[in-house]
């Protein structure tokens, strides 16, 4: 099927009808999206996938960004149909593509909570009965009956995942809604796609979070461009696509302050990783110190907020998390933060970089895999060894040797066998 | 269609939302769903009715303008929400799945709940004028009816082109205006030449307005030939507005 198409004015149909009568009389009134297959921006999000998925499987969906995991979620969620192929579903399907769809800021918690709950297709009937559960999830059991205007976006969010949560449908569609809240409520966010998985129930998890692809799926697949690369269990999915699929990504800019990732706190302008005195196109070795540069807008003065950096080797493992805590608040305006990380440390191999801003506990901004680069090895150190060096981190310790005594010790230390 | 009733939870949350949202931080509440056919009702009085003399079917002016301005009134309303009811529940449809046309649907129900409200003080203001309503008045809900799939009909035309084409929002009050003067509100059909009776009724509020001011008023007998034509003419919107709507609803969602 074709990329989102911007709408037209009718001038641009007329215009065209001149031109074209019959063509775009056609065009108007048949599927739109297969009409444009003749055109130049034409775009196939997804092409030839083919997929069978059992019941109680909790399936993982990875790929770089635009890869086609949201597309692939909106056909089994019958928000659009494929151009051409089918989607068989049997069961009740629940989407979470978005959190908090549906809600409305004039109306109040309580009444959001029956609006959201209608959305995603539960009756009045279940969400009476799952009422209170929800309310305690969510924890905003004060807040209730104000309009849901006045809550912290971290309570929206809360409130909305957990309306989501409490869906009983037999499958399970989630996109990457569980970046949310603190590191508290996303354990509990975990938790229950975790319940879900063992109750039997089917899931599909679109995410960019490795690490809990491993550990909540059973089955992972990889797309890429529109097409499933790789699939099989999920350590061996994740593992082959941060090696694979991910090119060095060590600089990126957002010109714009009004398309830049962010909200209104916080606006991303550049992130990069690059050697100290040099640029980020320079490589990086196992000796090299090297710099994580954020470059951002605060949109709010007083507020602090505190920018972090998460690093993940190529094997998932989170090495270590960094950021700007303790720090007082900045004024408002465009900022640079960065840190030196310093050589000998870091392992060969590829590492990524999530990002994350937090205000106070609670994470405000987060963007997976921002960063990625490869880290070089580099030949004086080894020596004569040439296999992996294994290890998370490769810290250069300096061992000392010193002579202690010139003999070996007294005569009754016995080197052979004799009693 | 079994669809629709297994969403009817869902309208009814939209249509709920939709009239709570309107009214909630005004001051006057749901009282604005009378205040505004009221006072263009009085306002026509004074203007076309008094000053410039313009007929109305041998009973008070403010009655013959206020009684067609109640069901005028949910008409446009109703017409007007739902041409613009996919694109302003744009985050719904790309994100959940319902049957689409349950948004220009809840739209419409929307405009008939302001309606109970105006015609609620439609009585006694009947009462003010010595106006005791006979039996007719049990066809009323038949004409409220017609006004309402007439606009769900429009609705539906309007709504789907509106995605595609967003001149559509833009026209609608245009439109909206242009129908009101081709509606007998403000004057009797009357005034329209017998040779052109038929083609007025093919607008079909025509027959609604005078079905609703018959019902009421009781004027002479039932306007049975204005009201066929009426009826058919949105018979034949709506089946080809629900036609229309249904072949494009698979790609709304990825042109919105």
């Amino acid at each position: 099927m074709g990329e989102r198409q911007r709408y037209r004015a009718l001038r641009d149909t007329l215009a065209d009808a001149v031109r074209a009568p019959f063509r775009r009389l056609r065009r108007a009134f048949g599927n739109g999206a297969a009409g444009n297959a003749s055109g130049p921006e034409f775009l196939w999000a997804l092409k030839d996938v083919s997929l069978e998925i059992r019941q109680g499987e909790v399936l993982g969906i990875i790929g770089r960004n635009g890869a086609g995991k949201s597309t692939l979620l909106k056909i089994l969620s019958r928000i659009t149909t494929p151009t051409e192929g089918y989607a068989e579903i049997r069961g009740r399907v629940g989407a979470m593509l978005e959190v908090g769809t549906g809600f409305h800021p004039e109306l109040t918690g309580r009444e959001n909570i029956y609006l959201n709950g209608a959305v995603l297709g539960m009756t009045r009937d279940e969400i009476n009965r799952r009422f209170d559960d929800i309310v305690d999830f969510s924890e905003c059991g004060r807040f209730l009956n104000m309009p849901a205007k006045h809550y912290s976006s971290g309570m929206y969010m809360r409130l909305a995942f957990a309306v989501a949560a409490h869906l009983q449908t037999e499958i399970l569609l989630v996109d990457e809604v569980l970046a949310v809240g603190d590191a508290a409520f996303q354990k509990k966010c975990l938790g229950k796609m975790g319940d879900a998985a063992h109750q039997g129930r089917t899931v599909l998890f679109v995410s960019h979070n490795l690490l809990a692809v491993d550990s909540l799926c059973t089955r992972a697949i990889c797309l890429h461009e529109g097409k499933v690369v790789t699939e099989g269990p999920p350590g061996q999915v994740t593992s082959r696509y941060l090696k694979d699929w991910i090119p060095a990504s060590t600089e990126v800019i957002y010109e714009d302050i009004g398309s830049a990732p962010g909200n209104d706190l916080f606006r991303l302008r550049r992130a990069c990783v690059r050697p100290v005195n040099g640029s980020p196109a320079d490589p990086i070795t196992v000796r090299t110190p090297f710099v994580v540069e954020f470059e951002y807008w605060k949109l709010v003065p007083q507020i602090q907020l505190d920018i972090a950096g998460d690093l993940y080797n190529e094997h998932g493992i989170h090495l270590f998390d960094t950021g700007t805590y303790g720090q007082p608040a900045a004024p408002a305006g465009l900022l640079r933060s960065w840190c030196v990380i310093p050589g000998d440390l870091l392992n060969n191999g590829t590492h990524q970089i999530d990002m994350s801003v937090y205000k106070g506990t609670e994470v405000v901004f987060r963007r997976e895999m921002i960063l990625v680069f490869e880290v070089r090895d580099v030949g004086d150190l080894r020596g004569l060894y040439h296999d992996v060096w294994h290890g998370a981190v490769r810290p250069h310790f300096q061992w000392i040797t010193e002579h202690i005594d010139t003999s070996c010790g007294s005569s009754s230390v016995a080197l052979g066998g004799q009693a | 269609m079994s669809e629709l009733w297994q969403y009817r939870e869902l309208l009814y949350f939209l249509t709920w939302r939709d009239i709570k949202v309107r009214y909630k931080q005004t001051l006057l509440g749901v009282a604005w769903a009378v205040i505004q056919p009221l006072f263009i009702a009085l306002t026509l009085s004074v203007f076309l009715g008094h000053l410039a003399k313009v007929p109305s079917d041998g009973m008070p002016y403010a009655v013959f303008a206020y009684t067609a301005m109640v069901p005028w009134q949910l008409f446009a309303h109703a017409l007007t929400e739902a041409s613009n009811s996919l694109v302003a529940n744009e985050r719904l449809i790309t994100k959940v799945y319902f049957p689409r046309m349950v948004a220009p649907m809840s739209a419409v129900l929307g405009g008939l709940v302001d309606f109970g409200i105006a015609f609620f003080v439609l009585v006694p203001f009947l009462a003010c004028y010595r106006i005791v309503p006979g039996a007719s008045v049990l066809a009323l809900p038949f004409f409220a009816l017609l006004a309402a799939l007439a606009a769900f009909g429009v609705g539906l035309w309007l709504s789907a082109l509106n995605v595609q084409y967003r001149d559509v929002r833009y026209t609608v009050g245009f439109l909206v205006q242009l129908w009101f003067l081709l509606t007998p509100v403000a004057y009797p059909s009357s005034v329209v030449p017998e040779r052109w009776r038929d083609w007025y009724g093919l607008n079909p509020m025509v027959g609604v307005i005078e079905g609703f001011r018959w019902a009421l008023l009781r004027t002479g007998a039932p306007p049975v030939g204005l009201l066929a034509v009426s009826a058919a003419m949105t018979a034949a919107i709506l089946v080809s507005g629900l036609y229309y709507f249904q072949r494009m609803e698979d790609t709304f969602a990825d042109v919105i």
